[in-house]
Parts: structure tokens; C-alpha cells; sequence
């Protein structure tokens, strides 16, 4: 091959090149700006972490797996993530064989951005050599993947069903632009190239296209014309990038290595937390996990995915708005490709809130000196009920008997009435307020001088485990400890014959990773059914107290939908371990009893 | 408004001061919860609350008083408030009682006067 062009310049390449060096200019400033707004510690923690190499070898595998195979996406639905994958490994590929061709052929022109993107324009091949046909064999393949990628884009345009989603997310102007931009890429790069296949080489896409275009275009113009379109339908892409959604390719390569350097999100809209939301790419998966869609259409606009954009809008009001909404179950960050922690950004959004009343929590002090567990006679167990399941009497009624049933000794932290854990709070973004419910408390803890700390509502269980430095006391779920006291033969539970489908607390689940415990402990009772989502999918009951502003009436519709899930199989009893869970589910309930965990065990015993 | 004499009247209500009840504080607390009109002073939330076991804490009442316009003395009660939903839980009406004192918290400030701004 050889250079068809001495100058080796066209002008067509100007629109390319306008819009390749605005967004590197671009990245480069947001890249300074960005370390700018990292602690200095965060700073060192992140450029050391580029040089360990196992964190290396991590941060390479995490790219080629997350930002070119999409292999969450696969996971989740194989042809949303053909779809995905297919562009952008494709597109990789094509601009990873332009510079392979360009240092092949023409190593002298290797310094110039657009050689390898236009390479086919200013080449001429002479005969036919093997390793010039493999390229372009493999250069029209990739071609054909993209194409056949971005069919299935417009197809999910129109039926989304096919991918396996009920709602996408809804897209604005600039996106749009930058979508259409994207979409015609590449059939006009097919067209470009089938123009100059005859006289550049081809392969079996590029070469019919040349005899049909030839077959009625003669016009040697129309060439340039065709590779004027494909240049500024690339430069168009790369002007909107930096404002719509695909920022997601270049942020996503920063948010890598900083989330294997171990770096956590400190600032709403900041540091890390900016990284993550510039590179959301609004796939939408979380728009279908959000539990709040079942509240109603457009409470499906306050799902992640517009959390970002709001943010990358500027826009306090609505992102105030959807920050309050959410329900904090985490299934969104679950489910994320990019590990979006908007559990977390909403909190410090929330936290930025002024309010004009300021807490007064003075009587907590009489509250610990008047001994609320009295000292005398330690033992090793405190059962602490926690303020919900004061309102569920049934489960402090049950465990205690369990308790009693298994013969241990043990305390009740708030046999009348009790402090707050403090992660309402915290959830509400009041988190200086609750150190002070947390100081209490554990004082009041160690005062009784247990060993094991028994919870049962999975709010606190979650609050105590993260949040409370409690040196010498393990602190145990309830269905942990009836699990391992079953284990242990200490608890004897009758089998019976209800089929049971038991429901995750958001907080249990996602939150502490307690799947297995409580099924294990049911199923000595009962025979589970499965639940079509549940485990990391279980969808939240809706009474969450992380939501902040959703209504009695939005929430009473989640419950519902998330009940009709957990029936879906006909079970006989519905069983969750969460006080909350359990008023909100049994509420929504007609016809299948919603019952608590240690309920369960207690009929069984 | 003009009422026609007809030789009998109203007993003058010593509960709602129309002009006291149109604080624009209470106004800017209907828009960010409006929930607030729809308690009927049950006082369930009073008698489960966690706060009100160790404090004054009566959200019953600051509810009561905030839609009579007298809010200086009920409003500071609410900063004992733990936030912890118990009150969510029990209210009939199913009113958003941890947003209600967090907008209440927003809004009003004890020693901030009572006069209409
Ligand atoms: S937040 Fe995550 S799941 Fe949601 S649209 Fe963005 S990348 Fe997709
Ligand atoms: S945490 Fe739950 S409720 Fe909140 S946005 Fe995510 S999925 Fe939706
Ligand atoms: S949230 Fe506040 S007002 Fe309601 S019960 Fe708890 S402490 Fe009382
Ligand atoms: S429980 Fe609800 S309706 Fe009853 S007084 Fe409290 S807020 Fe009002």
C-alpha cells in the first residue's frame, strides 16, 4: 500500500480534528479540575494505586470488562449487552486496527490523529498482499458488528420489551444529538469507504457497496462528499460529548482506577462522586430496579439515572427533589454497571439541607445515668427491639420466647421505651445529630456489660454494625443467632408443611449481605418457595424510612407491587425479619398472612 | 366579608384567628407537606413517640397550634424529635409526620418573632 495523497491532508478531516481536540482540551481541564477537588490524602492514595501491580492488572481487566464487554449488561440481559458491547468493543477495535494499518504502512504519518480514522482515503493499494486483506477483513467485521449494533439500538428505540425493559431513560436534546450523531457514524463511514473500496481495499462489506454505489454514482465527488458526512457526524459526536451522556467513555476510564484505589464518595457532587456521575451512561437499568416505578409513572423519574443528570445539570432544585424521594434500598447501586453509590450522594445532598431548628437532645443524658440496663448480674445476651418493633409487639413477644425456649439468660436493653439507633438520621442526612443517639448508646451497651447484642430490626442491626465502635460485643441479627442457635441444636424447630416465601429487608439484605441466614432457620420450619426477585433483586416494601417525601399513597402502591412479586409462586404465608417490613407488607395484604420471622420459628417450637 | 345582622351570630371561634393562620410560615409549610392539613389531632403519634417518653415532645399538639398560628411556644419541641418514624407508622391519616418536623425545621425558627413578614 501506499499514500495516495502527498500532502496527506484534506480538508474534510478539519471537522474531525475541531471536534477531537475540543473534548481532549476538555478532559484534560475536567481532569485537573477534578484532582483539584480530591483531598490531598485521596490525591496520593489514587496516583500510588497507579503504580501497584495487582491494582494495574485490576484496573485492565475492569476496563476491557466493564467499559468494551459490558459483561454486567450480558449478565442481566444478553441482548441489551450485545447491543452495548457490540459498539463499543467494535469501535475499539476499528480505531485499535486504524492505528495498527497507519504504523504498518505509513509509520511517518503515525503522529496524526486522523490518519488512522481516515486511513482508507489517503491509501492506494498496489496488488494484494495477506496482511493487508486480514485487516481489512477484520476492519469490515468490526464494521459489521457496530452496524449490527446500532440496528438493535433503533430497534430498542421502538420495542424495548425485546432487551428486556420496561422503561428507558428518557433523553434531552443534547443527547438526542449526540445518539443520532452516533447512529450515523457508521453507515456513513460504510458508505465512505465503500466509495474508495476499489481503489483503497475492502473487504465483504465495503466491496459490494463499491460496485453498487459505482453502478450509478461514476462522479468521483461524491467521495469527498461522503467523507465530509462521516467526518462531521464525528465531530458533532465529539462537540455534544462533553454535555450529554456519552461523557461516560472518557469519565468511566478515570472511575475505574479510582474506585480500585479504594476511593469513596466524600461530596455530592465532587471528587468521586463526580467521576461516578459523569460516567453514568443512562442505561436505564435502574429505572426498572427502582422500586419506586411501581408508584407510578413518573415517580420512575426520580430513579438514579436522573439523579445524575440532574446533577450534571446543575439543577439544586430537582436533584434536591429526587435525593428526598428515594427510599435508600440500594437496589439501584446493585444493579449498576458503573457502581453509581447514589445511596450515598443523596445522603450528602440531603445533609447540605439548611434547617433553621436546631435538635435539642439534652434529656439523653438523664436517660443513660438513670441505668437504663442496670449493671448488677451481667449477662451475655441484650436484646435491644429498637423503636419499630416496639410497634410490632408480636416480634419482642417472640423472641423473647425463643429466648426463654433456649434457655439463655438475657437483658432487655429497652424493656420501656428506648433511644433511637440513629440511622433515621443519618438517612435524613442529619448525621452530626445522630452521634449523639450513638454516644448514648453505647454507653448504655457496655454498662450492661453484654457480650452478644441481639437486634431485630434490620435498621439498626445495619446502623450498629457500620456505624457503632462496640469493642468486646458481637452484635447478631436475630435470625443469625436463631439460625446458629438452631445449628447448635440449642433451638429445636418443628417442621411443618406451609409453604413460605420469604421477603429481604432491604436493610438485611443489601445493606449487612444477609441472605442465607434466615432461610436457612424457615426453611426448619416451612418449605420456601422461590420468589421471582429476591436476594439482591428483592424489591423494597415501600415503608423504608430512608424516603423522606413519598406519600402514604405512593408507598401503599410499592407495597403492593412488591407483595405481588412475593406471591407470585402461591405461597402459603409471606415471612419477612424487618418490624417495618412486616407492618407495611401486612397492610397491603389481603389474602396471603404476612408473618415475622421469629413469629414463624415461635409456632414451631 | 360583610355578615348580614340577622339578630344572631357566630360564637366568635377562639380556635382559628383567620388572619393569625395565614402565616405565610404555615402557607410555605402546606407547600412543602401538605399532609399537615390533613391531621385529625388523634394524637396517636404523641403517645407512641419515642421522644415524648423522656421530653415534651408532642407533635399532636405543635400540628394543633401551627395551624392557629401560634407556633413560638410548640415549635421548639419538635427539636427533640429523633426522627426515628414510629409516629409514621401509627398515623390513621398515614401522614408523613418525619418530613411534617423536617419541614417544620426548615421554616420556623423559635425567637424569630410572630408577626406576618
Ligand atoms: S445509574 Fe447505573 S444503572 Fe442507572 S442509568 Fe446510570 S449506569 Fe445505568
Ligand atoms: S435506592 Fe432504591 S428507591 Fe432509591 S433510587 Fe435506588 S432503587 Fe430507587
Ligand atoms: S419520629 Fe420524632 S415525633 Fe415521631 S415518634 Fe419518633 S421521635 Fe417522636
Ligand atoms: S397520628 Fe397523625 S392524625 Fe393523629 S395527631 Fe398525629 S399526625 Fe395527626
Amino acid at each position: 500500500m501506499r499514500e495516495r495523497l502527498l500532502s496527506g491532508f484534506d480538508p474534510f478531516v478539519l471537522p474531525f480534528m475541531i471536534g477531537m481536540c475540543f473534548v481532549l482540551l476538555y478532559c484534560l481541564v475536567a481532569f485537573v479540575r477534578l484532582m483539584g477537588q480530591l483531598s490531598r490524602k485521596e490525591r496520593r492514595r489514587f496516583f500510588r494505586s497507579l503504580f501497584i501491580p495487582k491494582n494495574i492488572a485490576r484496573n485492565v481487566r475492569d476496563i476491557f470488562c466493564d467499559c468494551l464487554l459490558h459483561v454486567k449488561l450480558w449478565k442481566r440481559n444478553p441482548r441489551l449487552g450485545y447491543m452495548h458491547s457490540s459498539i463499543a468493543f467494535g469501535w475499539f477495535m476499528i480505531i485499535l486496527l486504524g492505528h495498527i494499518e497507519t504504523f504498518l504502512f505509513v509509520p511517518h504519518r503515525a503522529g496524526l490523529f486522523y490518519y488512522p480514522i481516515f486511513f482508507r482515503y489517503f491509501m492506494v493499494m498496489e496488488g494484494t498482499e495477506l496482511k493487508g486483506s486480514l485487516l481489512f477483513f477484520l476492519m469490515d467485521f468490526f464494521l459489521a458488528v457496530i452496524l449490527s449494533g446500532i440496528a438493535l439500538a433503533v430497534y430498542k428505540r421502538i420495542h424495548r420489551a425485546f432487551f428486556g425493559m420496561r422503561r428507558t431513560t428518557r433523553l434531552s436534546l443534547i443527547d438526542l444529538i449526540g445518539l443520532y450523531s452516533l447512529w450515523a457514524i457508521f453507515p456513513l463511514r460504510w458508505i465512505a469507504e465503500g466509495f474508495t473500496a476499489n481503489v483503497a481495499g475492502g473487504s465483504f462489506m465495503t466491496i459490494p457497496i463499491n460496485w453498487l454505489l459505482r453502478s450509478f454514482m461514476s462522479n468521483p465527488e461524491n467521495i469527498t462528499a461522503a467523507w465530509w458526512a462521516y467526518s462531521i457526524a464525528l465531530g458533532t459526536f465529539m462537540c455534544v460529548l462533553p454535555y450529554s451522556r456519552y461523557m461516560h467513555i472518557p469519565a468511566e476510564m478515570i472511575l475505574i482506577p479510582m474506585r480500585n484505589a479504594g476511593l469513596k464518595v466524600r461530596a455530592a457532587r465532587r471528587g468521586f462522586a463526580l467521576v461516578q456521575i459523569k460516567s453514568c451512561p443512562g442505561c436505564g437499568v435502574c429505572i426498572d430496579a427502582c422500586p419506586m416505578g411501581l408508584a407510578g409513572k413518573k415517580n420512575s423519574m426520580d430513579a438514579s439515572a436522573y439523579l445524575a443528570r440532574q446533577i450534571r445539570r446543575n439543577n439544586q432544585k430537582n436533584y434536591r427533589d429526587i435525593a428526598d424521594k428515594c427510599l435508600m434500598c440500594g437496589k439501584c447501586k446493585a444493579v449498576c454497571q458503573v457502581q453509581f453509590d447514589s445511596i450515598s450522594v443523596r445522603r450528602l445532598i440531603r445533609e447540605a439541607v439548611p434547617y433553621k431548628l436546631a435538635h435539642d437532645y439534652s434529656y439523653l443524658s438523664s436517660y443513660v445515668e438513670s441505668g437504663a440496663v442496670s449493671a448488677e448480674n451481667p449477662v451475655e445476651v441484650l436484646y435491644y427491639a429498637g423503636c419499630m418493633s416496639a410497634q410490632t409487639p408480636v416480634i419482642p413477644r417472640s423472641v423473647q420466647r425463643l429466648l426463654d425456649t433456649a434457655n439463655i439468660s438475657y437483658k432487655l436493653m429497652d424493656p420501656d421505651g428506648s433511644i433511637c439507633c440513629g440511622r433515621p438520621l443519618i438517612l435524613a442526612g442529619r448525621s452530626s445529630q445522630a452521634r449523639e443517639l450513638i454516644r448514648s448508646n453505647t454507653r448504655i451497651i457496655h454498662s450492661s456489660g453484654c457480650k452478644i447484642l441481639i437486634v431485630s430490626c434490620p435498621i439498626c442491626y445495619r446502623m450498629f454494625r457500620e456505624e457503632y465502635k462496640l469493642k468486646g460485643v458481637q452484635v447478631l441479627h436475630y435470625t443469625e443467632y436463631f439460625d446458629m442457635l438452631i445449628k447448635e441444636g440449642r433451638l429445636a424447630v418443628r417442621q411443618g408443611e406451609e409453604r413460605i416465601a420469604y421477603h429481604d429487608p432491604c436493610e438485611l439484605g443489601r445493606g449487612c449481605g444477609i441472605y442465607n441466614a434466615p432461610r436457612r432457620a424457615l426453611s426448619a420450619a416451612g418449605s420456601l418457595v422461590p420468589v421471582p426477585k429476591e436476594k439482591v433483586e428483592s424489591i423494597c416494601c415501600g415503608g423504608s424510612l430512608g424516603s423522606l417525601t413519598l406519600s402514604y399513597q405512593e408507598r401503599s402502591r410499592i407495597a403492593v407491587g412488591s407483595l405481588k412479586n412475593l406471591t407470585a409462586n402461591g405461597p402459603d404465608l409471606v415471612v419477612t425479619a424487618c418490624p417495618l417490613c412486616l407492618k407495611t407488607l401486612a397492610d397491603a395484604s389481603d389474602s396471603t398472612p404476612v408473618k415475622d420471622f421469629a413469629q414463624v420459628l415461635c409456632e414451631h417450637t | 366579608m360583610i355578615i348580614t345582622d340577622f339578630g344572631y351570630c357566630l360564637a366568635p371561634s377562639n380556635a382559628v384567628k383567620v388572619d393569625k393562620t395565614t402565616d405565610w410560615r404555615f402557607e410555605k409549610l402546606c407547600a412543602l407537606e401538605s399532609d399537615v392539613l390533613k391531621c385529625i389531632g388523634c394524637g396517636s403519634c404523641t403517645a407512641v413517640c419515642s421522644a415524648g417518653h423522656f421530653s415534651q415532645m408532642n407533635l399532636r399538639q405543635c400540628i394543633l397550634s401551627l395551624s392557629r398560628g401560634q407556633w413560638e411556644k410548640s415549635v421548639r419541641s419538635l427539636s427533640r424529635c429523633m426522627l426515628c418514624g414510629k409516629c409514621l407508622m401509627v398515623c390513621p391519616r398515614g401522614i408523613n409526620t418525619r418530613h411534617l418536623i423536617l419541614s417544620i425545621c426548615r421554616i420556623y425558627c423559635p425567637g424569630e418573632g410572630g408577626s406576618n413578614a
